[in-house]
């Protein structure tokens, strides 16, 4: 397990590592949104309260997900970078803000295309809403300041500790928000009893959510391995692999 | 300076910067005069119908607030930044974060009363309650240290950047929310004549909060900006 974990801390075998996952993940990501898709949009039954419109949920709740895996994710890359100085988590960290970004921002987007039909409104200043759009801005934040520091090393380190103080305002954003009147409906999946949920709507979100998290690997692994090359740019086997024009 | 106690070092560093902030100071008084402009701007630009003022006023004075503060931000490290005293104090024998605790305290000194003493005059042209305004400065008084104290990892990851300014507005005001929230909540509150125990202790743990771990992210992101 540690020497795995070693391991994938060299850019160059997790270089060669990643470029064989790659197609795996990536086929894996296809059939599961196909079986998610089929099973969202055509197998399960329409809803009594919101009829079909609630099928937006098989991109919107894996999305607002994902948006919070991701961040944690950032933190922890950014912890494992700042105590062990892994280089690996450095790049898995900022590789992974713009993808991050993005989910949120789809999150956000479907959120509001739902809610102009069952709500009325395009947008309400709600807990979840609110606290989702501020996500938004922790992640270009910890973007902007990644560009805006010239030298590698120092920006990840920077966007370590910002990523760290963001997780940790993640939890206090959310809870004083929703002492605001809350318009969001509650969680139907995670729940102490069984989802509140039927079966067969149930399944094919989790599929939804399955296949975002493959194509989190999918897309984080390719834009890993660009940032890896551009890092490596001056050892030996990066330039190998350029000389053989792969 | 070696066989100087901790105590010693954190009362010489307050007394510098809070001697520092004197001689300069124009930089000082320019964010208050930001934050009553920005707040005599909504009546102008509002109504100056004091029932509508009144609901407005808890959410305009703290944002006003925010602002000030972030503008004021910029002085907490820029100077000793750029004449190199800032790496003398990474150096030194005591731990960093005590240090920082010192510059943020002397930073909250000479912006965040001031900010304090001048709201309940704000707070009266805005037509808020008289009740409202002794929880308006309870507010402040809980809430502009967590603003200093954030602030303070804001500025330090920012202070080697030509162009952090605007940075630090993205990077900070995410993180000023939730002060925002419990804050203009209490004052709302307390003018409809609720109960704001609640809101008041949540700030008061934001304090502490802040005041126990953003020393130590900011020393830390000092330590990041200077390498």
């Amino acid at each position: 397990m540690w020497l795995w974990f070693h391991k994938l801390g060299s850019p160059k075998y997790f270089y060669t590592l990643a470029g064989k996952l790659i197609p795996w993940f990536g086929w894996i990501t296809l059939l599961l949104v196909l079986a998610g898709l089929y099973g969202g949009l055509i197998l399960a039954p329409t809803d009594y309260q919101q009829g079909e419109s609630y099928r937006i949920i098989y991109i919107h709740v894996p999305a607002a997900w994902m948006s919070l895996f991701i961040y944690i994710v950032m933190a922890i890359c950014g912890a494992i970078g700042l105590i062990w100085k892994m280089k690996m988590a450095d790049i898995i960290a900022s590789s992974s803000a713009p993808i991050g970004a993005a989910f949120t921002f789809l999150a956000l987007v479907t959120g509001s295309l739902w809610g102009k039909p069952m709500w009325g409104t395009w947008w309400t200043w709600d807990a979840r809403l609110t606290s989702e759009l501020i996500l938004l801005f922790l992640y270009l934040g910890f973007m902007g300041l990644q560009s805006a520091i010239v030298d590698r090393r120092t920006a990840a380190n920077a966007c370590a500790v910002l990523a760290l103080v963001g997780v940790v305002n993640i939890p206090i954003i959310h809870y004083s928000v929703e002492w605001w009147n809350t318009l969001h409906q509650g969680s139907t999946v995670m729940r102490m009893d069984k989802p509140a949920m039927d079966t067969r709507m149930l399944i094919p979100l989790l599929l939804m959510w399955l296949s975002s998290q493959f194509y989190y690997g999918t897309v984080l692994m390719m834009r890993a391995r660009n940032e890896v090359l551009d890092r490596e740019r001056d050892t030996g086997w990066v330039k190998e692999l350029a000389m053989e024009g792969k | 300076m070696n066989n100087t106690g901790l105590f010693t070092a954190f009362l010489t560093i307050l007394k510098r910067d809070l001697t520092l902030a004197y001689r300069t100071r124009s930089e000082v008084v320019n964010p208050l005069l930001f934050f009553i402009i920005v707040i005599s701007l909504f009546p102008l630009a509002v109504s100056p119908d004091p029932n509508i003022l009144r609901k407005l006023a808890p959410g305009v004075i703290w944002v006003a607030a925010l602002l000030a503060t972030l503008l004021s931000l910029d002085s907490l490290f820029r100077s000793d930044f750029d004449d190199g005293a800032l790496d003398q104090l990474l150096l030194s024998v005591h731990p960093t974060p005590v240090l920082v605790l010192a510059k943020v305290l002397a930073h909250w000194m000479v912006t965040g009363i001031p900010l304090l003493l001048l709201s309940p005059l704000l707070a009266v042209l805005l037509h808020l309650p008289t009740d409202a305004i002794g929880v308006l400065l309870a507010t402040l008084a809980l809430g502009s240290p967590v603003l200093s104290l954030v602030g303070a990892i804001g500025v330090a990851l920012t202070v080697g950047l030509r162009r952090g300014g605007v940075l630090l507005s993205l990077l900070i005001l995410p993180l000023y929310i939730p002060v925002l929230i419990f804050a203009a909540n209490a004052v709302g509150n307390a003018a409809a004549g609720l109960i704001i125990t609640g809101q008041l202790y949540f700030l008061a743990a934001l304090l502490v909060l802040s005041l126990t771990l953003a020393p130590v992210a900011a020393a830390a992101a000092l330590r990041i900006s200077l390498r």
